[in-house]
């Protein structure tokens, strides 16, 4: 079949993000696609952290260095915050999987929980990190 | 009439037995991925809260402790788990992201292409250093 010249007449498109009010649940599901791809992007200063141990202490000691100086630590702290929003997001969307926590405080509930949570584990595993040691 | 009758009537749908069997749908793919990142989520919320744990307990640690605590046969093992479990996840949801948000065709193959890459790099480079730890043979 030869292939048919398209049409001219403009498409409807799909409003993008900037068009809809922003909600909880809209803000948390973005922040959660947001936090995935920064996790992405850290799990290679884990694979630096690692490599650097596997081969000696002279790599190991500019590696720690780095972790341990101001920036290194801000990054650190940052990273253990996303970390624990994704885990939170996760968690509220496995549930939404399983059809629970859909009627409208709930859902609410359950976003606002994610970012509270998240502060509050990100809190409670850096002073027990910084009391145990 | 049950729902999974009406299912299989091929008056109703037009998918063929075979094709429900299969379980592929038109992409050829299935749910393979769906479900694989979700069964991966479970596993990352145990595996990545143990990394913390361990992570916290090294913290400020020198060199010596620092690979003590990685050459636990225990921690090597969470480690080592909990690096399949997550580049399997990182590895799904970026291609999630690249298919959603990049449509020319040449761009999306190298983009999924590097995404897998990047993946596999960082799990064999994690495994291998864990490994080389826990075996006791750090240059």
């Amino acid at each position: 079949m030869a292939p048919t010249a398209r049409p001219t007449v403009a498409q409807p498109m799909s409003p993008h993000l900037q068009i809809y009010r922003w909600t909880w649940t809209m803000a948390m599901s973005v922040f959660h696609r947001v936090t995935g791809t920064a996790l992405y992007g850290g799990t290679a200063l884990v694979a630096i952290w690692l490599v650097a141990l596997a081969s000696g202490p002279v790599a190991y000691s500019y590696v720690a260095g780095f972790f341990g100086s101001l920036i290194g630590r801000l990054i650190l702290f940052v990273y253990t915050w996303i970390l624990m929003h994704h885990m939170l997001g996760g968690l509220r969307h496995l549930a939404w999987d399983f059809g629970i926590g859909f009627d409208r405080e709930k859902r609410l509930a359950m976003s606002r929980l994610t970012l509270i949570g998240s502060t509050a584990l990100t809190i409670v595993i850096w002073a027990v990190a910084l009391l145990v040691r | 009439m049950a729902k999974e009758q009406v299912r299989q009537d091929t008056s109703v749908s037009i998918r063929t037995p075979r094709a429900r069997v299969a379980g592929l749908g038109v992409a050829h793919h299935g749910v393979g991925h769906w479900w694989l990142q979700r069964i991966t989520a479970v596993t990352n919320t145990v595996l990545m809260l143990s990394f913390v744990v361990i992570i916290a307990r090294m913290a400020g640690k020198g060199y010596a402790d620092a690979v003590h605590v990685v050459a636990n046969p225990f921690v090597s093992i969470i480690l080592i788990l909990a690096f399949f479990s997550v580049t399997l996840h990182m590895r799904i949801g970026m291609q999630v992201v690249i298919e959603d948000y990049v449509h020319a065709q040449a761009t999306k193959i190298v983009a999924v292409f590097a995404n897998n890459v990047y993946a596999v790099l960082v799990a064999v480079a994690c495994v291998y250093a864990v490994l080389r730890i826990g075996f006791g043979q750090p240059a």
